[in-house]
């Protein structure tokens, strides 16, 4: 967000009066969105065009698209609380809460709802990029160990090798000890082990 | 010993392995278009402007009556750029300007766009306002300009307007606020500077202002009465002569204006046309010379001959369609003119002055399912000898789209599939016939083949050539697109009506059309004016008894907008699409309700009510009839009067005791009503449970082993009321004046089980409701923000049975029988989040036994569809859930609930204009295959906790057999090893 913030602030500079009670019947809004250059880039989504970006108010009651520089307005809007969603692809933009004062005309009020912060001006920006897919992760031995199939493997190998090792390493009198528990015991364990198992 | 303890922790591993698999649904980018398929359309063109300049792309502008402009390849008919505009803002003209704007006219002519030709980004945008309502007309002229700026002419609102093309300036405006002026035609001659206004005032004055179009200047204005008055719109001839009907509609007016001087010259029909009886009707056209007027089914061709003679051109029955004309080269004009002629279409180019000769004449074979010709658009383009071809575009009865050239159809477009009002589905056949050895083989071969490749592409061996392979491949499987059932319940159709009247069955597999059906009851008949289609059921769905039959599905349409108009019913089968047969109901059809039981041919009874409270049986066989007649006290349903806030139970009582014996119509009785205060409540949204939902178990355990056991009713409605003051938009009322009631009625007693009122909240509400909790979405006007409700039941008459002992010495009361009578002991939880986005459809997944668990399906104001967890829609969340609480899956509260994006289901995709989500369950428990539509169509499957009853398509089979082959030879090789090392120990 850092390398925005410079880039806000030239907006903030250029931006006209936000509301104005416009002629007749209404007021107007007035406004901006602005979808910093750095954003998009990385991802594998297509920077979204701004052509195709909306701008929608009160959820659908009048619905419009974005000028060339990024500015948007509103006519005949009534005095009241009012909310702006803009949807673009690629992109989250939080719902912006704009009042509209019929008492002074020109006052800007918009907060946007997601967290609560005030904006000064209707400058809208995204909070943060989508990334609709996941991303495959390149091929490492590591993933290969990881799965299933290769703790198996990485198992199997365990019991061959070291096992035996282990095994020589025993005390031969704990060893008979344990040998003669197996005899008592019956079938090694293994078996009873796997339905178990198997079933995860 | 040592083996048990050491295999313990790796199994908890493995568990650990398996349960941090993510819950999230996700998808990698090459997965696209594996399980899901998406299909843009635009709707039924209303305008088409053709754009073939010598540079650039060829291509069509369009707006469409889905409220959709974009613009077309002319060669391909491929979508270039598409904005759908908000649904008040209804498009009312389109033109280019300077050949590289798009210039449109909307909400009522008080907006005007213009748009980049090349790719859309919209370049300016200008709000007209003017003193009263009025028609709205959009001129581009080509040889206006005002101080080198070329000019837009738009008449709108009273109020006459030149706007600069470069910048949407208003240059100049011209009010006309007389009363009752009624502008009818705004003209701009070519070749001169003049701009015409001409209209009716009072009903019979015509009016006639001529205007300076450099400054706006009033030159002129005369006015003329004609005692008899005026009827509907009037055509144009020439840039200064008007055709016009008197009030009667059998005199025809030559009206002109010439040098600003009215005349007028009456010429009866009866004497061009001898049998000419009723009032006839102009057809809009503004071909120079010629008009076209229908009376009764007889379409007349006018032409009109010097100082306002009139000739009859042609008369036909045939239908026809007949284009605007379109300027070829100095004074020459040409126009198509379509004629159906049985399963053809001949289509004719003329000139303007010269009706007798053809420059075209062609006939194209037309599928029937079609319909008529609606709309017909010409573009003329050089050939290479110098002579004039003609494209035509033409729009069908079915809202399809095509394109003729040179006697054939270039290409077509399904634009019908934009405007969706019902979608059901239906199994494909069975497969019979054994598939042949040699395939098996070379299918073996193919497929080892690609699990080669795929393993490749995971080792990261492969080419680009190899990846790309593979991506094809898996795209252009074979087995998805397969006309048969899969094991999987993954193939079915989606059958779809559409407001066209016609009916089409999609594959689920890649989305092709397997047939369409322009139903022959939904045509424009006698007793039938304009027929609209309502809804659709599954009629007949053999499984059981009749596997031989066909499954086929029932239209329910009715002959007129308004609610007692006569239904019709019609039977389509659903694996060819020919209809079974009609029917022509005498009653009206007001609801339609599904009735929980089949006759032996699986055909499902249905009870329709018409508008006097009769009910009436389908089908109307003796079979259904004694069933019908077995559950007869059993049957119950409700009805929503929204307009006077009344919500009202029935049932049946008995034979109809009308003139006419009618064994399969009965009375009903009212047994309920609950009547909402109209000054403080109105309802605004009513949800029911899906009919066919499967809920698994009744049963719920929490956390400390307890059971809780979910109400699960059939019969509950749950309706949302709001104050009357906030049924308006957004920032209408204050939060004090606006307040949202929720209730759950049972629909048998009227009982109402629950009622919550959120203060400060308003509407639009989008809810479901699904095993015992629905979900609701509103609008805070507190926090400003949307928010969405869960609310559960639970059975408390059941709490007692969770005690062991009573279980095994019967004590318990699970057999004992449930009636809607008794009073249920229901508590309710519930719990309210905040949700970012505004929704336009909520839906949720379904699956075959209910096992799985469940999302929620929301399209969201950006037309995508996001999967949420009912998890997050949990009331037992809290802030800190104990440690017991965690293991049972209960995510810590939070106030908002998450938009993950990898959760969208739509991915990077929009279904545009999204109306409606439908989830159908697939035969493979783990998946539900979703449908969401709107201009868009867009399908998909999906696995909610993912997919634990079969292997994934990824599962890379190669690699299963590698691994087997290496353990075996790893098997060997120890074996040989050991061997060895044992002789050796047995030498030393």
């Amino acid at each position: 967000m850092a390398s925005i913030a410079p880039l806000l602030l030239l907006v903030l500079l250029s931006t006209a009066l936000t509301i104005s009670s416009g002629s007749v019947d209404g007021f107007t809004i007035n406004g901006r969105v602005k979808i910093p250059q750095g954003m998009g880039t990385k991802g594998f989504v297509l920077p979204g065009k701004t052509s195709n970006v909306k701008v929608i108010l009160n959820g659908g009651q009048i619905v419009t698209y974005l000028r060339p520089d990024g500015y948007f307005s509103f006519q005949n809007i009534s005095a009241g609380t009012h909310l702006i969603e803009v949807t673009a692809i690629g992109y989250f933009f939080s719902p912006v809460r704009v009042d509209v004062s019929a008492r002074n005309p020109g006052k800007v009020q918009a907060a946007l709802t997601e967290n609560r912060r005030g904006l000064s001006e209707l400058v809208l920006e995204p909070l943060r990029e989508e990334q609709y897919f996941e991303i495959r992760e390149p091929f490492s031995i590591m993933n290969i160990v990881k799965s299933p199939m290769g703790l198996m493997v990485g198992f199997m190998l365990v019991v061959v090798f070291l096992m035996p090792k282990l095994v020589e390493n025993m005390d031969p009198e704990e060893m008979r000890r344990a040998q003669e528990e197996m005899r008592n015991q019956g079938v090694p364990s293994l078996a009873s082990l796997l339905p178990g198992g198997g079933r995860n | 010993m040592a083996i048990r303890s050491f295999f313990v922790p790796f199994l908890l591993f493995g568990l650990y392995f398996y349960s941090s698999l993510s819950p999230v649904l996700s998808l990698y980018e090459d997965q696209v278009g594996l399980m899901d398929w998406h299909q843009q359309y635009i709707g039924k063109v209303k305008q088409a402007v053709f754009s073939t300049q010598k540079t650039g792309r060829r291509r069509v502008i369009v707006s469409t009556e889905e409220n959709v402009i974009a613009s077309l390849d002319l060669r391909h008919g491929e979508i270039f750029w598409r904005h759908l505009l908000g649904s008040d803002d209804v498009i009312d003209g389109i033109d280019i300007g300077l050949g590289k704007y798009v210039i449109t006219l909307s909400s009522g002519g008080s907006i005007l766009r213009s748009w980049n030709l090349p790719d859309g980004q919209m370049v300016w945008e200008s709000y007209l306002q003017g003193p009263k309502h009025s028609k709205s007309f959009l001129l581009v002229p080509t040889n206006l300009k005002i101080e080198k700026d070329s000019v837009i002419v738009v008449f709108s609102n009273g109020r006459l307007h030149a706007v600069s093309c470069i910048d949407g300036e208003v240059l100049w405006k011209k009010d006309f606020e007389a009363e009752s002026f009624e502008v009818q035609q705004v003209i701009k001659p070519p070749g001169s500077d003049l701009i015409y206004v001409v209209g009716f005032a009072a009903s019979s004055q015509f009016e006639m202002y001529q205007i300076n179009g450099r400054n706006g200047e009033l030159l002129k204005h005369e006015s003329t009465t004609f005692s008899s008055g005026f009827l509907g719109e009037v055509s144009l001839v020439s840039s200064e002569t008007v055709v016009a009907l008197d009030s009667t509609g059998s005199i025809l007016l030559t009206i002109s204006f010439q040098n600003g001087e009215i005349s007028f010259q009456q010429t009866p029909i009866s004497n061009l046309y001898e049998h000419f009886s009723g009032p006839a009707i102009i057809i809009p056209s503004s071909v120079p010379g010629i008009f076209a007027i229908k009376t009764n089914a007889i379409t007349i061709f006018i032409r009109v001959i010097g100082e306002g003679m009139l000739e009859v051109a042609e008369k036909t029955n045939h239908e026809t369609a007949i284009s605007d004309s379109l300027p070829l080269s100095e004074g020459q004009q040409a126009f198509a003119l379509i004629q159906h002629a049985g399963s053809e279409i001949h289509l004719a180019v003329k000139l303007a002055h010269d009706w007798d000769g053809n420059l075209l004449k062609e006939s194209i074979k037309m599928n029937q399912q079609r319909g008529l010709v609606h709309k017909v658009f010409i573009n003329n383009y050089i050939r290479t000898d110098k002579s004039h071809g003609f494209r035509v575009l033409i729009v069908m009865e079915d809202h399809s789209l095509l394109l003729l050239q040179q006697g054939t159809i270039v290409w077509s477009r399904e634009d019908g599939l934009a405007s969706i009002i019902d979608v059901t589905t239906s199994e494909l056949p069975v497969e019979r016939d054994g598939v042949s050895v040699a395939k098996v083989e070379h299918n073996l071969f193919e497929w080892l083949k690609g699990h080669m490749l795929k393993l490749k592409g995971t080792l990261m061996l492969a080419s680009p050539e190899d990846v790309a392979l593979i991506q094809s491949m898996r795209l252009k499987s074979s087995e998805k697109s397969k006309m048969t059932r899969d094991h999987n319940g993954f193939r079915k159709l989606l059958i779809v009506l559409t407001r066209a009247g016609k009916l089409f069955a999609l594959h689920t597999g890649d989305g092709h059309i397997v047939w369409s059906h322009l139903l022959r009851s939904l045509h424009k008949s006698e007793p039938c004016q304009s027929p609209i289609g309502l809804n659709l059921y599954q009629w007949q769905v053999p499984h059981h008894h009749a596997m031989d039959e066909n499954p086929s599905v029932l239209v329910v349409s009715r002959c007129g907008p308004s609610s007692d108009a006569p239904g019709v019913l019609s039977f389509i089968d659903t694996y060819t699409g020919n209809e079974l047969s009609s029917l022509s109901l005498a009653h009206a059809v007001a609801q339609v309700i599904p009735l929980p039981y089949t006759d032996s041919t699986e055909q499902r009874l249905h009870l329709l009510i018409d508008s006097d409270k009769h009910a009436h049986l389908y089908p109307k066989t003796s079979e259904a009839l004694s069933i019908f007649k077995r559950e007869f006290s059993n049957i119950y349903w409700y009805s929503v009067e929204g307009h006077n806030g009344i919500i009202k139970g029935h049932a049946l009582k008995y034979e109809c005791t009308g003139k006419v014996a009618d064994e399969f119509c009965f009375d009903t009785r009212e047994l309920w009503s609950v009547v909402f205060p109209s000054e403080s409540e109105k309802i605004i949204a009513t949800v029911t449970r899906k009919l066919n939902e499967v809920v698994h178990t009744q049963a719920k355990v929490i956390a400390d082993q307890d059971v809780m056991y979910k109400y699960i009713s059939k019969n509950l409605l749950f309706v949302v009321t709001v104050a009357p003051k906030g049924c308006g938009e957004i920032g209408s009322v204050t939060p004090e004046e606006s307040w949202l009631v929720a209730y759950l009625i049972d629909t048998v007693t009227g009982r109402i089980l629950h009622r919550v009122t959120h203060h400060g909240a308003q509407g639009p509400v989008h809810a479901v409701f699904s095993e015992n909790w629905v979900v609701y979405h509103y609008f805070n006007l507190r926090a400003h923000r949307y928010e969405l409700s869960v609310i559960e039941l639970y059975d408390q008459s059941r709490a007692d049975n969770k005690d062991v002992w009573k279980l095994v010495l019967g004590k318990h009361n699970l057999t004992s029988p449930i009636s809607l009578f008794s009073r249920p002991e229901v508590i309710t939880k519930s719990q309210s989040y905040f949700f970012t986005h505004s929704v336009k459809a909520i839906a949720v997944t379904s699956t075959a036994k209910g096992i799985t668990s469940k999302q929620l399906l929301i399209g969201t104001i950006g037309d995508q569809v996001l999967a949420l967890d009912k998890r997050f829609l949990d009331p037992r969340r809290s802030v800190n859930p104990t440690q017991a609480e965690k293991e049972e899956g209960i995510i810590p509260l939070t106030d908002s609930l998450p938009i993950i994006p990898q959760s969208y289901v739509t991915h990077a995709l929009r279904v545009e204009g999204l109306r409606g989500i439908i989830t159908v369950p697939a035969k493979l428990e783990s998946t539900t295959l979703v449908f969401a539509h709107g201009v868009d169509l867009f399908f998909t499957q999906l696995a909610p906790s993912r997919t634990y009853d079969s292997l994934t398509e990824d599962f890379n089979y190669a690699l299963l057999l590698i691994t087997i082959v290496a353990l075996v030879a790893a098997i060997f090789v120890t074996w040989r090893l050991s061997e060895r090392k044992e002789l050796q120990e047995k030498w030393r």
